[in-house]
């Protein structure tokens, strides 16, 4: 695959160039965020309680005195690696599991498969809430919920491709060629698989998000006093007359990153339907 | 033969319904680890735990009461909530029941609205009006429903004063008296599943638009808007309904979240509850029942796409 070619058709777009943009930037703050917040991010301040923004306050502060700038920066370390890695860690489960145990078939293929139907067949966020309640809620079992959640439909995604290519001469050759197993899974169904899963990595990344931000709403996701962006909506809810702007910066931070992989998501799956 | 199709249907749903019930007996009763400490807390001396673990059974062989846990829901005995000391199938039921009538008044308005935008954007596909359409229902779907929700009570409840805020309806209420409150979590759901019924409609349009027999249509003469109505419609509006099996699993989830919005007593507020008090009882009934619901809900839009299109159940055979 032309590496050159895809990443001009990538950002051929306008709309995945900003979305690119967007991410890239919120990435910069997750990796150098000591080195540019002002405060601590649980750092109170009973003097500076409700304070809106100000050039001391980028984004002013909370009804505790906390430097909601501070608390944004930090928490998009927290948002992007929970969902991030959580995404990754589940595509490559998925990866793993849906192509060789498609490739090799059988009850195997059945077992998984069936089991995989039963966690499916709970909407992802009851699965999701289900698992925080057994597990109780912190930072490891928010990740552990997104690889949970997401290895069974990356595993689906990586059968279909499987299945489709199984039957073709290449691999029929391969076998003949009595090549090892992990030379055919690796080397010759994983690069036809990749382009499909890495739009699917793309997908699932924007809903981690999504997920990580409505688990810390809901309450059951990160735990205070960490500046998760979703909990950080949660203790400002009833702020609307107070400090309307502790309630709307992680809002708009949730949503601004959403869009901004939504678009780079779109941007991945127009760019390799091209190619 | 569509009862044959049917039958078939069920079973497989049965059967995935059954495993998935088996995963969420194991997720409560082997991630916690010790479920009588869970439920009792870290304080909790060794004889107040064993006489927990005699009264909930948890001294037997785990398939024993897994079996036992799969029988009561059956029959009607759902245990008892751990939290509130309340039998968990009224709870539940009544929740349910709310939850069923937000999502009710939720379809009511996404589904017209969604279709109708998509097949607008769909049949002006490329012009401005669609790119004016697309662009909003993306940012729409980049909000998660507690910002929307957020935003909507701020706008609608406090400054503009015409609905309430907090949606914590009475049992007793009377459903004109619900209305008012119904108004925000359902328009907050139904932003939501917009986007996504819109979009896939959309799809569905522009694919039969460039099928041949619009192009005959076309050659012999009929309007475009008779060949949207009388052709294109009737084709792009079947995977519709598959649209909406898939969003259901959409609804449920947004509905958990929105329920929290609003403080609406229905059953994602429950589960909620649940979680913070770390009822695993109840948490596992509310689990179950929403499987089988999302399940029935499944079956129900499958039937109804092989009722209307003769090529899947016979093609099935």
């Amino acid at each position: 695959m032309n590496v050159q070619r895809l990443g001009r058709a990538f950002f051929a777009d306008p709309a995945t160039a900003a979305g690119t943009i967007i991410v890239a930037g919120f990435l910069t703050l997750a990796l150098f965020g000591p080195l540019v917040a002002p405060y601590s991010p649980t750092a109170q301040n009973v003097d500076l309680i409700r304070q809106p923004p100000s050039p001391s306050h980028l984004f002013g502060t909370d009804r505790l005195g906390r430097d909601l700038f501070s608390r944004i920066v930090y928490g998009a370390r927290d948002m992007l690696a929970l969902a991030g890695g959580g995404t990754a860690l589940a595509v490559i489960f998925g990866t793993l599991i849906g192509v060789s145990v498609a490739y090799l078939g059988g009850w195997l293929e059945e077992l998984v498969f069936r089991l995989f139907d039963g966690l499916l067949a709970m909407p992802a966020l009851l699965l999701a809430l289900l698992l925080l309640g057994a597990v109780g809620p912190s930072r490891v079992s928010v990740l552990l919920v997104i690889v949970v959640v997401y290895t069974p439909i990356v595993a689906r995604v990586a059968r279909s491709v499987v299945l489709t290519l199984k039957p073709r001469g290449f691999i029929e050759a391969a076998r003949m060629r009595d090549e090892r197993l992990s030379y055919v899974l690796w080397r010759e169904l994983l690069p036809l698989v990749a382009p499909t899963l890495a739009v699917e990595a793309a997908l699932r990344f924007s809903y981690a998000i999504f997920l990580v931000a409505s688990l810390g709403f809901l309450g059951v996701g990160v735990q205070p006093p960490n500046p998760d962006w979703g909990l950080m909506v949660l203790e400002a809810r009833n702020e609307f007359a107070l400090a309307p702007w502790s309630l709307y910066v992680p809002a708009a931070a949730i949503a601004l990153l959403v869009i901004g992989v939504n678009l780079m998501a779109e941007g991945v799956r127009r760019a390799i339907g091209e190619s | 033969m569509i009862l044959r199709y049917l039958f078939r249907r069920i079973l497989l749903l049965g059967a995935t319904v059954l495993v998935s019930s088996l995963i969420i007996f194991l997720i409560c009763r082997l991630l916690p680890g010790d479920v009588a400490r869970v439920l009792l807390g870290r304080e909790a001396g060794e004889a107040a735990l064993a006489a927990l673990r005699a009264e909930l059974g948890l001294d037997r062989p785990l398939l024993v009461q897994y079996l036992d846990w799969l029988r009561g829901f059956v029959l009607g005995d759902w245990g008892i909530a751990y939290s509130t000391r309340q039998p968990i199938r009224p709870l539940v039921l009544e929740r349910l029941g709310n939850s069923l009538l937000l999502a009710g008044a939720t379809l009511l308005l996404a589904l017209p609205l969604g279709i109708g935008l998509g097949v607008w954007a769909g049949w002006r596909a490329g012009k401005p009006d669609d790119a004016l359409i697309n662009v909003s229902l993306l940012s729409v779907t980049g909000l998660p429903e507690f910002v929307t929700g957020l935003l909507l009570i701020d706008l609608f409840a406090f400054r503009l004063r015409w609905l309430p805020a907090n949606s914590s309806i009475r049992p007793d209420a009377t459903l004109g008296e619900i209305a008012p409150q119904l108004a925000l979590p359902a328009i907050t759901a139904t932003l939501v599943l917009l986007a996504y019924i819109a979009r896939l409609t959309r799809t569905g349009v522009i694919n039969e638009l460039s099928q041949e027999y619009v192009r005959t249509a076309m050659l012999k003469g009929l309007t475009p808007l008779t060949i949207l109505r009388r052709h294109v419609l009737r084709n792009a509006l079947l995977p519709t309904i598959t649209v909406i099996a898939i969003s259901l699993g959409w609804l449920i989830s947004g509905l958990i979240v929105v329920e929290n919005v609003y403080n609406y007593p229905g059953i994602g507020r429950l589960l909620t509850f649940a979680i913070d008090r770390r009822d695993l009882i109840l948490l596992q009934a509310i689990a179950l029942i929403t499987v089988v619901i999302f399940a029935v809900a499944n079956l129900l839009a499958d039937l109804m796409y092989a009722l209307l299109d003769p090529r899947i159940r016979l093609g099935d055979e």
